[in-house]
């Protein structure tokens, strides 16, 4: 009996203290997942602050509370998604604008609607990259593009073509100053994102437009005669070729070849400005050239926008903050202040340019650039595509690996 | 259960001479007053975790869950209360952590892999349709833009709400379910808001944003289907939906096309007569198609074998390979003559002491044609992770050189622990060094190594990391781009799973059965031969 009792006084105390733990559990009332009155925002964490702090007056004028939650951006399209489908998605996003067609295609973001004037200050380009089926779905506020920079002790002026740009290099080569011609990543399994710019010159295409800009992913370009011939063009500079593309150089290497100065140029991103400039090396940014007598170079552009979640609990608000918000100049400004990438929103680039002779540089350098295409057929070029630029490079059959290319990515697309 | 007199487990009778305590320590009943403490504490905290877990699952109205969370209490409740109990005190935890965090997940892997889970088929179709009805509402061309004020005729939290509207010119008027009526007698600040209007309620934007759902749904009819909907607190807009779902026909119409969709509730999408479909589907259950898929389509089984086999030969000799170099240096340093044996054994560890994870990134970057030592070394122009053999080659040689160091402690350990009498003694029955480590050393030293043999074994043939640092799988040949040369089936449910274009969760999840079924055959089969291996030894 003595012990029986004994056990139900544990039974009882234990509930007890469990009762207290619950209770100061619940005056922290701190709960996770989006509470009405607070505007849940994922962002990478290198903006988060400046997104915070951005967004603290919009927070002030509505009467609640912003809160940022910083994840690695790579990450986000497929938290995103499955944060969604489990109902606890936050109720705005930073994505790239080629994130697009999948988040449509899972219902996980709601359209967006800006108005004339909204509409009109931000880069034209850009917002139609942010659309979908003539819908707009984020708000752009930032883009990137690959560039050329160029040592200028090694090589003061700016190639105007590629062949200029081998031939100068080639010589620096020969000197033995350097002992690489162009620092450009091709790896083994290819890198479509940076040889797109060398590909479109050359004439090549990997989807078909329609007059208003529309992709159509029933004309797949991988495997036509004019990709082809673009990609033999390339290949003469390949491994068997000059040996100006190697798939030796690779995203690890890439950059500490120019660094080093043993390459004179080198096709890079902003992301790489950083380091750059910590090398003490002089470098100007110029447009990557195209091919002499061919179409310029068309480096991807990617932008960077605040979506809205589909069936967020704070929509209205969500709503609010990315068009009246992310589309106002001041708002920007200070998130560039925090973390300079190139606006698209006319009027800050103006400002931003004057100050930083490099976002002009970079804006300019993307110029002919093209958006990424965002329909979700894209995603399933880049592996078939990038092992057949490699195979081209390697001084393989460009023919055969370009149509077996094709023959994959449209087998993939049609299921 | 079946211990004899459980009810005087631990417990001393007066009179009888204490006997030793039973399992259950101090842990058990009437323990002393510290062991009643932390028992109580550590039951408090049980069941906070219970409710914890449980709040969410109230608020989400998951009851099953809930009624797993209370039987889950209850029994640990009845476990560590009860006298009778005491194997059942030391099995619970191991039991309820095995299946929540092994079982589980395998029940709720075989579940998706029996669905059509993937990118445009992630949630159910009602949410599909209406992420198409809600997608497809494009804006009028011409349309006028409205600034917009959000009020209501009654109470802010549940009054109806009515949208006060000003377009380009000035002029107001007030949008209810019912149309568009002229706005007489209302004050509109410089922007175009009305801060005062009588008869409504003007709300604030937190007031607004708690009625968001409503105003996802709230349109200001304006004829032909058309409404004026709201973007965020300020703007309003005419738009209308080109699609509509009709239950009757189970179809989507669209407007500006006349197209018509149904609905393929095997494939989970609306397609048209050309087979074309619209982008956003749901999940639907697909039977073993899943299975059937890379059983016997002639592409995915190709890929399928091809890896399987691969996979089967990468984990055997890497297992081989790091067993016969671990050994080989653990019997030439146990030579009792050796001198700065700890020197060595210090240099031989160094490979286990490091970061795999930036070994394997390293060894990436040695197999470098150009720039990579390897080559630079030996003045050759080998194309290492290009070429399949090479690549394949390079990914067992980092993997020997990572996984030996283990096996050579293992076996450093395992050779200390034989008398060296045994083979002293055959040698003066004439066996020589060979003879007397093949029939003396090796099968007492099998006795401790089988088992980890088989653990290597079972690691490697999932090393994940191996594989997916140095070549990520590669090379691959361009008619193939999904499997590479050097992919095991990890790395290759990997990349259908979290490919970039599109993740196929139900497949992958079926790879994932498929290679559970795999290693758990072969770790079953091994473990029963070892057992039989014990058996002959004695």
């Amino acid at each position: 009996m003595r012990s029986r009792s004994a056990s139900a006084v544990a039974g009882i105390a234990a509930i007890a203290l469990m009762a207290t733990a619950c209770s100061s559990d619940d005056s922290d009332g701190g709960g996770e997942g989006t509470a009405e009155g607070t505007l849940v925002i994922w962002s990478d964490p290198e903006r988060a602050d400046a997104i915070q702090g951005a967004a603290a007056e919009f927070a002030e004028a509505n009467g609640i509370e912003v809160d940022v939650q910083g994840l690695a951006f790579d990450d986000i399209q497929g938290d995103l998604l499955n944060a969604h489908q489990a109902g606890n998605a936050p109720d705005v996003f930073i994505g790239a604008h080629d994130w697009t067609g999948n988040l449509v295609r899972n219902g996980a973001v709601s359209p967006v609607e800006l108005t004339g004037d909204q509409a009109g200050g931000v880069d034209e380009t850009a917002v139609e990259a942010l659309s979908f089926d003539g819908q707009l779905f984020g708000v752009p506020y930032s883009q990137e593009n690959i560039f050329l920079l160029r040592n200028t002790e090694l090589a003061p002026d700016a190639p105007e073509t590629f062949e200029e740009l081998v031939e100068v290099g080639t010589e620096l080569k020969e000197a033995g100053d350097t002992s690489e011609v162009l620092a450009m990543a091709v790896g083994q399994e290819g890198e479509p994102f940076r040889m797109n710019a060398l590909f479109t010159s050359a004439g090549g295409y990997l989807f078909g437009q329609d007059d208003t800009g529309t992709w159509d992913p029933s004309d797949l370009g991988v495997g036509s005669d004019e990709s082809i011939a673009a990609m033999e063009k390339i290949a003469e500079y390949g491994e068997e070729g000059e040996g100006v593309l190697r798939r030796s150089i690779d995203t690890e290497n890439d950059a500490n070849l120019f660094y080093e100065e043993e390459a004179p140029f080198f096709i890079a991103g902003p992301w790489n400005l950083g380091d750059a400039n910590e090398a003490g090396i002089d470098f100007e940014i110029s447009p990557i050239p195209g091919f002499e007598g061919e179409q310029a170079a068309s480096p991807y552009i990617g932008y960077h926008a605040f979506f809205v979640t589909e069936g967020s609990d704070n929509s209205a608000l969500a709503q609010e903050f990315v068009t009246n918000y992310v589309t106002s100049t001041d708002f920007i400004l200070s998130l560039y202040e925090a973390d300079p990438r190139t606006p698209v929103q006319t009027e800050a680039l103006e400002t931003v340019s004057a100050d930083d002779p490099n976002i002009a540089a970079i804006a300019e350098a993307g110029a002919d650039g093209m958006p990424m295409p965002s329909i979700p057929e894209m995603g399933e070029t880049w592996e078939p595509l990038g092992q057949a630029q490699a195979q081209a490079i390697s001084g393989g059959d460009v023919r055969e690996a370009m149509e077996a290319a094709h023959n994959t990515i449209a087998e993939q697309i049609g299921e | 259960m079946a211990s004899p007199s459980p009810d005087s487990a631990g417990a001393p009778s007066p009179g009888a001479p204490a006997r030793p305590p039973l399992p259950g320590g101090r842990f058990a009943a009437n323990g002393s007053v510290v062991g009643q403490l932390v028992k109580i504490g550590l039951l408090s905290l049980f069941t906070a975790l219970g409710v914890w877990a449980a709040l969410p699952l109230y608020v989400a109205g998951n009851w099953w869950g809930i009624g797993l969370v209370v039987a889950v209490v209850a029994l640990v409740y009845y476990v560590y209360l009860s006298k009778r109990t005491v194997p059942a005190k030391y099995l619970v935890p191991g039991v309820v952590f095995l299946l929540a965090f092994q079982i589980l997940p395998v029940l709720y892997t075989m579940s998706t892999s029996v669905t059509n889970l993937s990118d445009g088929h992630r949630g159910d179709k009602d949410r599909a349709i209406a992420a198409i009805e809600a997608f497809s509402v494009t804006r009028d061309p011409d349309s006028p833009e409205y600034v917009l004020t959000v009020a209501t005729t009654g109470a802010p939290d549940t009054g109806e709400l009515v949208f006060l509207l000003t377009d380009a010119e000035g002029n107001a008027y007030a949008g209810t379910e019912e149309g568009l009526s002229d706005l007489s007698g209302a004050d509109v600040d410089a922007a175009g808001k009305v801060t005062e209007a009588f008869g409504y309620t003007l709300l604030s934007p937190a007031e607004v944003n708690a009625r968001s759902d409503e105003l996802q749904e709230f349109a200001v009819p304006t004829g032909d289907g058309a409404g004026i909907r709201s973007s965020g607190l300020s703007s309003a807009f005419e738009g209308s939906a080109v699609r509509v779902y009709d239950e009757a026909c189970d179809c989507i119409t669209d407007s500006e096309t006349g197209e018509v969709y149904t609905a393929d509730n095997d494939r989970g999408a609306f397609y048209n007569e050309d087979g074309q479909r619209i982008a956003q589907g749901w999940q639907v259950g697909v039977g073993l198609d899943n299975f059937a898929r890379f059983l016997l389509n002639p592409t995915f089984a190709g890929s399928f074998f091809g890896i399987l086999l691969w996979n089967v030969v990468f984990a055997v000799a890497v297992t081989g390979l790091v067993f016969v170099v671990g050994l080989a240096i653990a019997l030439t340093l146990h030579v009792p003559r050796m001198r700065g044996k700890v020197l060595y054994r210090i240099l031989v560890v160094l490979p286990y002491a490091m970061s795999s994870l930036a070994m394997y990134l390293l060894w990436r970057d040695m197999f470098n044609t150009d720039f990579g030592l390897f080559n630079r070394m030996l003045g050759l122009q080998v194309d290492w992770l290009g070429d399949v053999w090479t690549a394949r080659a390079a990914v067992v040689l980092a993997n020997v050189w990572l996984g030996y160091p283990y096996m050579f402690l293992v076996a450093t350990g395992a050779l200390q622990a034989i008398p060296r009498e045994l083979g002293q003694a055959a040698q003066i029955d004439g066996a020589g060094p060979w003879q007397a480590f093949r029939h003396v050393t090796l099968p007492l030293l099998m006795v401790a190594m089988t088992p980890i043999l088989i653990a290597t074994f079972a690691f490697n043939f999932n090393n994940f990391n191996a594989v997916w640092l140095i070549t990520k799988g590669g090379p691959f040949s361009p008619d193939n781009p999904t499997a590479g040369g050097t992919d095991l089936l990890i790395t290759y449910t990997y990349r259908l799973a979290f490919n970039e274009a599109t993740a196929q969760y139900g497949y992958a999840a079926a790879l994932s059965v498929m290679i559970f079924l795999i290693v758990s055959a072969i770790s079953i089969v091994s473990l029963s031969r070892s057992k039989a291996l014990k058996e002959v030894d004695r």
